[in-house]
């Protein structure tokens, strides 16, 4: 117990972060009771795939003992864990796939690097729609992960372990990736704050990747205050990324407290179309009357080719895919067919037993529209459209700040309820594809209850806004206490 | 080959760039360590690793661009070539496609044989940056005989491909251009050029058509061509067969086909038969290669002269044959051997330069060693060069002490000394000599005088057996002449 | 096929239709008016950045063959390959 009184789990990042400081517990103890949460809660979420526990309580014991040597650093001591897609050294790395089930990573991701050498502590990996290819975590080798709120459903996807876990109140933040919304979404099925950052400005070095030029990393937190932490140490330049872009990483935590007055905020009026569930759109637009309240004025924007955001992604994202899943070929690393007759075989088989149905449709659907005769037609045709979208986003940020509307058009569906039908799935991503299609900075936070379903607010700025994203962000969340509420069974 | 065909060739050649380390990762380029040694995550294709591209890689082609008169790219873009094969980890080759760092370069051959010795333009399409594949080994040892192995330590090393235009006309132009950008690369010190390593090699595409035919005949593409030898061969191979298979009223075949250097034939390569479509599309984990002007006026400003210039040089400085000058021109070690030894050298380039290209090429030939590694130094052979000048010694004799030199004997004077080889020039000595001859041989001298002119041949040759080839060959051929038409003289009543 | 995937005979069926839609779904994409806009392959306008020419990376053979499932010699095996 704190001197506040509550348990340590159900401490935020930044609360951890100042009892740590104060010396009103240690690392360890922290570290502990997460381990103690998940080792309790995890076997009905399966929001793990692998729990690091030793690894844990070692780095904790060497935070605190760098803390009674005097080191004062904010991040020295906090536990979170890492999605299952970052490459972590000597730590068995799957990206939730059967492929990579015997996979041990030999280096670490920047990020993991970064927030390591920081002082975070890795409680483990979370679970994953297979190679983030997903809006549902049912992709997962190692089965779906079970939303907080209501275990019959889906916490979102890719990044659902991560959402869960932090949900649960199992960690307080966990590292996700986003390359059509799999922070934001799962973030929002969950009452969970997501925050995708700006194309480059998190390095992908160590990141399996899945669509190079969406792929983005990101944080799932309980408060944007705590992204604004994490990000500072996570964001900036790394010489081995080429796509990470050289630009200073300014005080995240510093600007929160800032006024939104005059902040000038877009409605996208197609956000608010048929495809919304009513409940949402109640509480999206109550979110915006809050901002309005804190001196944000409202303008409505249009983003003209919105529709064909979704089938852009589904053609840019596969095509990427599937040349960088060429790599999974049963040869240096990875699952390999038993007794391969010849080389093609030893191809074939290897994948097809080490992929999933959803991956293999994405690589096949990639290989479609790259191949000759259809790439005119499909990805020149989609890496156009890109270009309309993304100037449509540029022309709606010459009028507003921000960008504000829903992350997603439905709360958490029911598991099994959208795995028949890809597309309807794909639909999923509507309102957070576009800010990966333009590289753009994203935020989802929580704003409302529907059936006691969590319901996500969606704020997405121009390049490197992360800034006033975060702010915008954290003053709705001195106004609102949604992002304080926990799922019944998780108190 | 017939005269009713008109051949058809384009090289893509593979120069590996000299650099320390690889395209798009730190590991080594170095040639030769244990398999896989050199093969770091990112060669490897690791999952999560990403590309950063090596800055030489880029200033080497940029070098190369401006050698041969070519657009240097401010824009260029890397791409990926998707197959799958096992030496290529990542399932895609990233290479250059659309937008190449070079376009629109130019050369000239002159000994192709194919325009009367006048130089022949060459057009070079393009040249594109792109990372080298592994090795697979298909006889590890025994037990083994089910599996190839891979050997990953060549992945990732950069390579320049240079494609030709298809401007070439016969094997023998192809070679002469293989070995023009040959030189070109080794004088820009871009790459080593080695062929026994692979660091330089060539693909042929070769098609027939009949002589006045506008449209190209259907093209083979062969590969595995690691040596000039082999390429001339394979390509003479190749265009013999194309005609035959044409003049038995047959179709060519559009494939890859594997040249076999034991048999000096190609045969279709087996694990090319599947129709590849490479979807080639910009790599996303690279961004596009920005040059300014800048930039290319300093790597301009870094050109050293380039064989065509300093063969101009040569013939107008040293006052060489055009053909001399090429050949001393065609490696830059050779060129500047001859410079030094000229510089060093009292006697004429002229001279000079028959002993480079003559005697010292053949013994590097005979032994296999560069010029680089010569066991004459430029200033030994200049010194050697110049007792010849200087009539010390005949060029026969000289021969005789090149190759003491070359053995490591001393030098061209401690040789000279200690076999007592220098020339007789002494009249008298030689006047002996000549008396001698003319004595013992009564009826040749008869013969002569009558008028059969070529036995002075005869004469000069039984002085130089009787001197042991020490004689000055131009006094003894005025003083046998002398003597065996005067005969007046021939009691030895002066001279 | 050029993906190197076997799909097993009882997928097919549902591979296909999942793929038909997918496919279906795409094809909105030939109503957009792009006529010359330049295709985007970055979200960032910015240009590639150059590496100095220098071996950073030591030999870690041994430790990064431990994840590979057939080695000898320190080669990667693959069933044998004909050219």
């Amino acid at each position: 117990m704190t001197d506040a009184g509550s348990p340590l789990h159900t401490l935020t990042l930044t609360q951890i972060a100042d009892g740590l400081s104060r010396g009103d517990f240690s690392s360890r103890e922290v570290t502990r009771a997460c381990l103690d949460r998940i080792a309790a809660h995890d076997p009905a979420l399966n929001a793990f795939i692998t729990v690091t526990a030793d690894e844990a309580l070692a780095a904790a014991d060497a935070a605190d003992a760098k803390r009674a040597g005097g080191d004062t650093g904010v991040m020295l001591g906090l536990p979170m864990a890492h999605k299952d897609i970052f490459c972590t050294r000597g730590v068995k790395t799957s990206c939730g796939s059967r492929m990579l089930d015997d996979f041990v990573a030999p280096y670490d991701a920047t990020v993991v690097e970064r927030l390591a050498g920081a002082g975070i502590v890795m409680l483990g990996k979370t679970n994953m729609d297979e190679f983030a290819m997903g809006s549902s975590n049912e992709s997962s080798f190692y089965g779906p992960v079970r939303n907080p709120w209501d275990r019959e459903r889906s916490p979102g996807g890719s990044s659902g372990g991560s959402s869960a876990a932090v949900a649960a109140r199992l960690v307080p933040a966990a590292t996700g990736t986003d390359t059509g919304g799999s922070i934001r979404q799962p973030a929002a099925l969950t009452g969970t704050v997501g925050l995708k950052p700006t194309y480059g400005r998190v390095s992908r070095y160590g990141m399996i990747a899945f669509a190079s030029s969406l792929d983005q990393a990101g944080v799932i937190t309980r408060s944007v205050a705590d992204a604004a932490l994490l990000l500072g140490v996570m964001a900036g330049f790394d010489e081995r990324d080429s796509t990470s872009i050289e630009q200073p990483v300014p005080d995240y935590a510093a600007g929160l407290g800032e006024s939104i007055d005059g902040l000038k905020v877009g409605i996208v009026r197609q956000h608010f179309d048929a495809g919304l569930d009513a409940g949402c759109a109640g509480a999206v637009r109550e979110a915006l009357a809050v901002l309005e309240s804190r001196g944000a004025t409202l303008t409505e924007v249009d983003l003209p080719n919105l529709d064909l955001s979704v089938p852009t992604y589904y053609v840019v994202a596969p095509a990427e895919c599937s040349s960088n899943l060429s790599r999974f070929d049963g040869v240096r690393f990875g699952h390999r067919a038993e007794d391969p007759a010849d080389l093609f075989d030893l191809y074939c088989r290897s994948r097809a037993e080490g992929f999933g149905a959803e991956v293999k449709r994405r690589i096949m659907t990639g290989t479609y529209v790259l191949s000759a005769g259809y790439y005119d037609a499909y990805y020149l045709k989609a890496q156009q459209v890109r270009q309309l979208i993304s100037d449509d986003f540029r022309q709606a940020f010459e009028h507003v700040d921000l960008i504000a509307g829903p992350t997603s058009p439905t709360p958490a569906f029911r598991l099994g309820d959208k795995t028949d039908d890809p597309v309807t799935m794909y639909l999923n991503d509507i309102y957070t594809i576009g800010a990966n299609l333009a590289g753009l900075p994203g935020l989802s936070v929580p704003c409302g209850l529907v059936d006691g379903l969590p319901v996500g607010l969606h704020l997405v700025g121009p390049h490197f806004a992360e800034q006033s994203l975060l702010r915008c962000g954290h003053q709705y969340q001195l106004e609102t206490d949604w992002h304080r509420r926990c799922p019944n069974d998780y108190r | 080959m017939s005269a009713a065909w008109e051949v058809i060739i384009g090289l893509e050649i593979h120069a590996q760039l000299a650099t320390a380390s690889k395209i798009f990762s730190g590991a080594s380029t170095a040639y030769g360590s244990e398999p896989n040694t050199q093969a770091c995550l990112i060669d490897l294709g690791y999952p999560g690793v990403l590309p950063v591209l090596n800055r030489e890689a880029v200033r080497m082609a940029c070098k190369f661009g401006l050698a041969v008169n070519a657009t240097v790219a401010r824009r260029s873009v890397f791409a990926r070539k998707n197959y799958f094969y096992p030496d290529l980890p990542k399932g895609y080759q990233i290479s250059q496609y659309e937008l190449p760092i070079v376009e629109h370069g130019e050369l000239f051959i002159t000994d192709g044989g194919e325009a009367n010795g006048e130089p022949r333009r060459i057009g070079i399409t393009r040249a594109h940056l792109e990372e080298d594949a592994g090795k697979s080994i298909h006889s590890i040892h025994e037990g083994l005989d089910r599996f190839s192995g891979i050997d990953l330590n060549r992945a990732g090393t950069p390579l320049l491909e240079i494609v030709s235009e298809p401007d070439l006309r016969s094997a023998r132009e192809a070679v002469a251009y293989m070995r023009k950008i040959h030189s070109i690369v080794r004088y820009l010190g871009i790459s080593d050029g080695n062929m026994q390593e692979g660091s330089f090699r060539c693909d042929a595409n070769v098609s027939v058509r009949p002589r006045g035919q506008r449209e190209l005949g259907t093209r083979t593409e062969l590969k595995n061509l690691n040596s000039f030898r082999f390429v001339e061969k394979a390509i003479n191979f190749e265009i013999e067969r194309q005609i035959d298979v044409l003049e038995d009223g047959g179709d060519i075949v559009q494939e890859t086909r594997l040249y076999d250097s034991d048999r000096n034939q190609t045969r279709p390569m087996r694990s090319k038969e599947e129709a590849n479509d490479y979807r080639y599309f910009p790599d996303p984990d690279l961004l596009p290669v920005v040059i300014d002007d800048a930039y290319v006026e300093a790597v301009r400003a870094t050109l050293p002269e380039l064989p065509d210039a300093k063969r101009e040089r040569f013939v107008a400085e040293y006052r060489l044959r055009n053909e001399d000058a090429g050949i001393l021109t065609m490696s830059l070690a050779l060129a500047d051997y001859f410079e030094a030894a000229t510089a060093a050298a009292a006697a004429k380039p002229g001279l000079v330069a028959n002993w480079v290209i003559g005697e010292l090429s053949a013994a590097l030939n005979r032994d296999g060693i560069d010029i680089e590694a010569s066991r004459v130094p430029p200033a030994g052979l200049a010194a050697l060069v110049d007792r010849i000048a200087d009539s010390t010694i005949s060029g026969k004799i000289a021969k005789e002490v090149f190759d003491a030199m070359w053995a490591g004997e001393g030098s061209a004077d401690q040789i000279i000394e200690a076999k007592g080889l220098r020339q007789i020039t002494d009249a008298a000595e030689l006047e002996g000599v000549v008396d001698a001859v003319i004595a013992q041989n009564p009826s040749q001298a008869a013969e002569y005088r009558a008028g059969k002119d070529k036995l002075i041949g005869y004469f000069v040759g039984q002085v130089m057996k009787a001197t042991g080839g020490k004689a000055n060959p131009a006094q003894v051929n005025a003083l046998l002449k002398n003597k065996l038409t005067g005969g007046e003289l021939s009691d030895g009543g002066g001279s | 096929m050029l993906a190197r995937l076997r799909i097993a005979d009882d997928e097919v069926a549902d591979t296909v239709d999942k793929l038909t839609r997918i496919v279906e779904f795409v094809d909105r994409l030939s109503q957009a008016a792009t006529g010359d806009v330049v295709p985007m392959a970055h979200p960032l306008n910015a240009s590639q950045r150059l590496r100095p020419d220098l071996v950073t990376e030591p030999d870690r053979r041994d430790e990064l063959q431990q994840n590979a499932p057939a080695v000898s010699d320190g080669l990667y095996l693959v069933p044998r390959v004909i050219e």
